[in-house]
C-alpha cells in the first residue's frame, strides 16, 4: 500500500561510553548507552526512513495513533480535605484540555471497583472541542465514596485502551490511598496483564498512599511516579504529564542486547532520568540476544548501564562484548532496528589504559548507589535502626553532593541535618514531615547526568 | 670500465652497452668491490658502535624457503591470530556462502558487517592488520604484531621518474602515536600524503632533500587537519590530537635520501656484510636528546622509562616541526631498511639489524621485509611492525 504521509517515528541515536580496555585476564565490561530520539513527526526532524511496514497501524496521516485513559481515585478518603477531590477534578479537566485532537481518550473513576465516567460506552471518545467539553461536564458527576482497588482500575483501562487501533496507549493514575480493597496478588496479576499493553504514569496525592505500591505500578508499566503532596499542585502536574504523553511518537521500543557466546549479562539498568533495573525483564530475542522493554518515546534522551562479563581473551585481542540496538516490533513480527551501538573489549598490557574508569560509568554507578542508600536508609529509619539509617543517608548526602544531584541533596536535607556533605557526616532529624520522607523515597531514583 | 658479459647479480647474459640488467635491474656501471665506502651520517656520535655482532645467534628463515609462505606466524593453532589478510576476501575461509565468511577464532559464527563474529564476538582480521606491497625497487610489509588490537602503523610506496628520466623510488613509513586518538588515521594520512608529495616533487625536478622537507611538512599538515575534523565530544574525551612519526626514503640514481620526524628509523645495510651497516636517522626521542646533549650515556638514557618518549611528531599538538633529512652516496650496493620501532626494538643497532637481514635482501626485498617482520613477531611482536626495503642502487 502506498503511503506518502510523513513518518512519525523519530530518529534514534545510540552513543556508547566505556573504557574498552581490559587488563590481561579481565572480563567485566561496563558501558553507558545514551539513547536519544529526535525528530519524528512533531518537530520537523528528518523521518527515520521512507515509508513502509514501519508505519503505525491505524494512525491518521501525520499523527501517531494514541489513546489515553485517566484513572481518578474517587474513594471516600478523597473527601478529606475537601480540596482534594476538587483539585483532582480540576487537574483532570486540565489534562483533558491538553489532549490533542484525534487522540482517543476516556476517564475512569476508581474506588473498590472501576467505573467508566466518560464516554461511558465501553470504549473511547476521540478528542475534539465537543468531546473535551462533554468529558469535563462528566467530571462534575464525580463523587467520592468506597474503597481502593487499583488493579481493577488498571484492568478497565486496559480493556478500554485495547478497543483503539493505535500504537501508543497510555494511562494516568491518581490515588490518595493504599490499595486496601484487593490483595497484593490481585494488583500484581493486573500489572502482569497490563505490562506491555500500555504505559502508565502514577501520582500519589497527599501522604496516605504507599510509595512502594505506586513506584511498583509505574515501574511495571514503564511510566513515571511522583508525589503531589499539596493537591493544589495537581493541575500543573497533570497538564505536564499529558503533554509528555502527547509527545510520544513511538511505542514498545525495546533495548536489544546481543552478547557473545559464554558472556553473562550482570545487569541492564536505565540510569537516567531515573534508575530502573531492567535485568529481570529480559525476553529472549534470537541467539544470544534479549530484549529489555523501554516503553514509548518522544523527543527525549535516556541512559542505560550495561554490565557484561565476557570470556577472557589474550592481550591484543578485540571482542564485541555487546551489540546494543533499539528495536521496534513490526506488525509482521520482524523487528525494525532504530539505532545501534557497539560495546567493545580490547585486552591490553597498558595498565594506564586498562585501569582508567570511564567518567560516565563512574557517575552512574554512583547515582545507582545513591538511589539504593536512600531507600535502605529510609527503611532502616522506619525499622528504628538509627545507626544504619545515619550511615546510609550520610553516604547518600555525600554521593548527591559529589555528583551535583542538587534536587536529591535538597530532599535529603529535609530528613537529615548535614554536618559535612563531603565526608557524608549527618544527623537524623528528630521530626520529619511525612511529605518530606515520602518525597525523598519517591524521587530517590532520580538521577542527574554527568557534569560537562 | 671492463664490460661484463653476464649480470653480476643474476647471471643474465648482457649486451655490451647495457647500463642496467634487463632482468633484475642491477646497475652495471656500479663498481662491485668498492675499496672505500663513505656514509655521511647525520651525526656520527649518534650511530651506535657495532657491538661486534654475533649473527649466528639470530635465527633466519631458511633462504630457500617458498616465498609464498610467510616466514612467521605459522602457529595456526593460535586461531585468533591466524594471519589472513582479510578473510572476507579469502574464499578458503569457508562458510555457507561467499557473503558470510566464518569466524577465524571459533570457526562457528558468521562475521557480521562490523567485522565481529556473531557467535564468539571476536574481531576478525582487518585489512590493515597485515599488508604487503612490492613495486619495482621497493617492497614493504606492515603487521599488527601480537600485543596490539589494531595496526596503527602505515606505509606508502611510489615510483616515479626525475625530469631526466632517472627512475626514483619512494617509501614512507609512519607510526601512529597510541596516546593520541585516531593514531591509525594519522599514520595513514601522513604516509599517503608524504608519498604523493614526494613523487610529485621529484617528477617536477625538486632536489631530493627539498622534496623530503616539503613532504614531511604537508604530511604534518594532513595529520593536523585530522584534529579539526574530529567531533568536539570525541576530542574532549581524549587528550592528544592525532599524531604520528614519519620516515621516508628516496632512492634515485647513485644517491638515496632519508627524511624523518619522530623515532621511526632508516638503516643502511651493505651487501657486503663485512662492511659496516649504519643507522641513518637520529630519533626525536627523550633518550637521544639526553645523549646528544651530553647529559647521559646511551646506556643510561635507554634504561630510563622515558627513553622512548618522542620529542618530535606530526600532528596538531607538535611544538615545532623540524624535518630532518640526509643524503648518501654509497659506492657499493645494499639495501635501505626503513622501519618503525616495532622492528628496531628487536634489532636496535645497525649491526644487529644487519645480522637479521637476509643475504639476498637486495634482490628479494619483499622477502626481506617479511623476514624482518618475522624477527619482530618471533621476538614478541609487542608493537605494530612496519618495514620497507629499498634496494640500492635503484633499478
Ligand atoms: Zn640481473
Ligand atoms: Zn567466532
Amino acid at each position: 500500500m502506498a503511503n506518502f504521509s510523513k513518518s512519525n517515528v523519530p530518529q534514534f541515536s545510540v552513543d556508547i561510553y566505556q573504557n574498552e580496555f581490559l587488563p590481561e585476564g579481565g572480563r567485566e565490561v561496563n558501558a553507558i548507552v545514551t539513547v536519544t530520539s529526535t525528530g519524528g513527526g512533531t518537530t520537523g526532524g528528518l523521518p527515520l526512513a521512507t515509508h513502509g511496514p514501519g508505519d503505525v497501524p491505524g494512525s491518521p496521516a501525520g499523527a501517531p495513533g494514541a489513546a489515553v485513559v485517566i484513572m481518578v481515585d474517587c474513594s471516600g478518603s478523597m473527601d478529606y480535605p475537601p480540596t482534594k477531590m476538587r483539585s483532582a477534578r480540576e487537574a483532570t479537566a486540565a489534562a483533558i484540555d491538553t489532549i490533542r485532537d484525534g487522540v482517543a481518550f476516556a476517564v475512569v473513576a476508581g474506588t473498590h471497583q472501576a467505573k467508566e465516567v466518560y464516554p461511558a460506552n465501553g470504549g473511547l471518545a476521540v478528542a475534539d472541542p465537543a468531546t473535551r467539553h462533554q468529558a469535563k461536564e462528566a467530571l462534575r458527576r464525580l463523587g467520592s465514596g468506597g474503597g481502593t482497588a487499583i488493579g481493577s482500575w488498571l484492568r478497565l483501562a486496559n480493556r478500554l485502551l485495547s478497543t483503539a487501533e493505535v500504537s501508543i496507549r497510555h494511562g494516568i493514575l491518581l490515588t490518595d490511598g493504599r490499595n486496601e480493597h484487593e490483595k497484593p496478588e490481585q494488583l500484581r496479576a493486573a500489572l502482569e496483564s497490563c505490562a506491555g499493553r500500555f504505559t502508565c504514569d502514577a501520582r500519589g496525592v497527599g501522604t496516605d498512599w504507599e510509595v512502594k505500591e505506586l513506584t511498583g505500578i509505574a515501574s511495571a508499566l514503564l511510566g513515571t511516579v511522583d508525589i503531589v503532596a499539596d493537591p493544589s499542585g495537581l493541575e500543573a502536574d497533570f497538564r505536564r504529564m499529558m503533554e509528555t504523553a502527547m509527545g510520544k511518537e513511538v511505542a514498545d521500543v525495546a533495548l536489544r542486547v546481543w552478547t557473545p557466546q559464554g558472556a553473562e549479562i550482570q545487569y541492564v539498568k536505565q540510569v537516567a532520568p531515573t534508575v530502573e533495573d531492567l535485568t529481570a525483564r529480559r525476553t529472549e530475542a534470537g541467539p544470544r540476544a534479549g530484549d529489555y522493554p523501554t516503553g514509548s518515546w518522544g523527543d527525549e534522551s535516556r541512559d542505560y548501564h550495561v554490565n557484561v562479563v565476557v570470556p577472557a581473551a589474550g592481550v591484543g585481542q578485540e571482542m564485541l562484548a555487546a551489540r546494543i540496538s533499539l528495536v521496534l516490533p513490526q506488525p509482521d513480527g520482524t523487528p525494525r532496528v532504530l539505532g545501534q551501538g557497539l560495546v567493545r573489549a580490547l585486552w591490553t598490557d597498558d595498565m594506564a589504559a586498562s585501569t582508567r574508569i570511564n567518567p560516565q560509568v563512574a557517575h552512574y554507578t554512583g547515582q545507582a548507589e545513591l538511589a539504593q542508600v536512600i531507600q535502605q536508609g529510609l527503611e532502616a529509619r522506619k525499622q528504628g535502626d538509627l545507626d544504619s539509617a545515619t550511615a546510609k543517608l550520610g553516604r547518600a548526602v555525600q554521593l548527591a553532593s559529589a555528583s551535583g544531584n542538587d534536587d536529591t541533596a535538597k530532599l535529603l536535607a529535609k530528613v537529615v541535618d548535614v554536618v559535612d556533605a563531603v565526608t557524608g557526616t549527618v544527623r537524623l532529624k528528630a521530626r520529619v514531615a511525612d511529605a518530606d520522607e515520602m518525597t525523598l523515597e519517591t524521587r530517590s531514583t532520580k538521577t542527574v547526568r554527568v557534569k560537562k | 670500465m671492463p664490460h661484463e658479459t653476464v649480470c653480476p647479480e643474476c647471471s643474465e647474459p648482457l649486451e655490451p652497452d647495457d647500463k642496467f640488467c634487463g632482468v633484475c635491474g642491477a646497475d652495471l656501471s656500479a663498481p662491485r668491490q668498492p675499496d672505500a665506502y663513505e656514509l655521511a651520517p647525520p651525526d656520527p656520535a649518534a650511530v651506535p658502535e657495532p657491538p661486534g655482532g654475533e649473527p649466528e645467534s639470530y635465527e633466519l628463515a631458511p633462504p630457500g624457503r617458498d616465498t609464498d609462505t610467510l616466514p612467521f606466524g605459522l602457529g595456526t593453532a593460535d586461531l585468533p591470530r591466524a594471519r589472513i589478510t582479510d578473510p572476507r576476501l579469502d574464499p578458503s575461509a569457508g562458510g555457507p556462502s561467499a557473503s558470510s565468511p566464518r569466524c577465524v577464532a571459533c570457526g562457528m559464527g558468521d562475521v557480521d558487517p562490523d567485522g565481529y563474529c556473531e557467535h564468539c564476538g571476536h574481531a576478525q582480521p582487518r585489512p590493515r592488520d597485515h599488508q604487503e606491497q612490492e613495486l619495482d625497487g621497493v617492497a614493504a610489509v606492515t603487521d599488527r604484531g601480537l600485543r596490539h588490537h589494531r595496526n596503527e602503523d602505515a606505509f606508502a610506496l611510489a615510483t616515479t621518474a626525475l625530469p631526466d628520466g632517472t627512475p626514483a623510488v619512494v617509501a614512507v613509513v609512519c607510526d601512529g602515536v597510541s596516546s593520541a586518538y585516531r593514531p591509525d588515521d594519522a599514520s595513514e594520512a601522513a604516509a599517503g600524503t608524504a608519498s604523493g608529495s614526494l613523487a610529485r616533487s621529484l617528477a617536477r625536478g625538486a632536489r631530493p632533500e627539498e622534496a623530503m622537507r616539503d613532504a614531511l611538512l604537508v604530511a604534518a599538515q594532513a595529520v593536523t587537519d585530522l584534529a579539526a575534523e574530529t567531533p568536539e565530544e570525541e576530542a574532549r574525551r581524549h587528550h592528544n590530537a592525532p599524531a604520528c612519526t614519519c620516515v621516508s626514503a628516496i632512492t634515485s640514481g647513485k644517491t638515496f635520501t632519508v627524511g624523518w620526524i619522530g623515532d621511526s628509523r632508516a638503516y643502511w645495510i651493505p651487501d657486503d656484510r663485512s662492511a659496516p651497516a649504519s643507522r641513518l636517522t637520529e630519533d626525536d626521542s627523550w633518550a637521544e636528546r639526553m645523549v646528544s646533549m651530553g647529559l647521559m650515556t646511551q646506556a643510561e638514557a635507554y634504561a630510563d622509562e622515558r627513553a622512548h618518549a618522542i620529542t618530535g611528531w606530526l600532528g596538531a599538538d607538535a611544538v615545532e616541526l623540524d624535518p630532518h633529512t640526509a643524503s648518501f652516496e654509497p659506492d657499493e650496493p645494499g639495501v635501505v631498511v626503513v622501519c618503525t620501532d616495532g622492528l628496531w626494538n628487536y634489532a636496535e643497532s645497525a649491526a644487529e639489524l644487519a645480522s637479521v637481514v637476509p643475504e639476498d635482501a637486495r634482490t628479494r626485498p619483499l622477502h626481506c621485509a617479511r623476514t624482518l617482520v618475522g624477527v619482530a613477531i618471533d621476538g614478541g611482536g609487542h608493537d605494530n611492525i612496519t618495514v620497507a626495503v629499498l634496494p640500492f642502487p635503484a633499478a
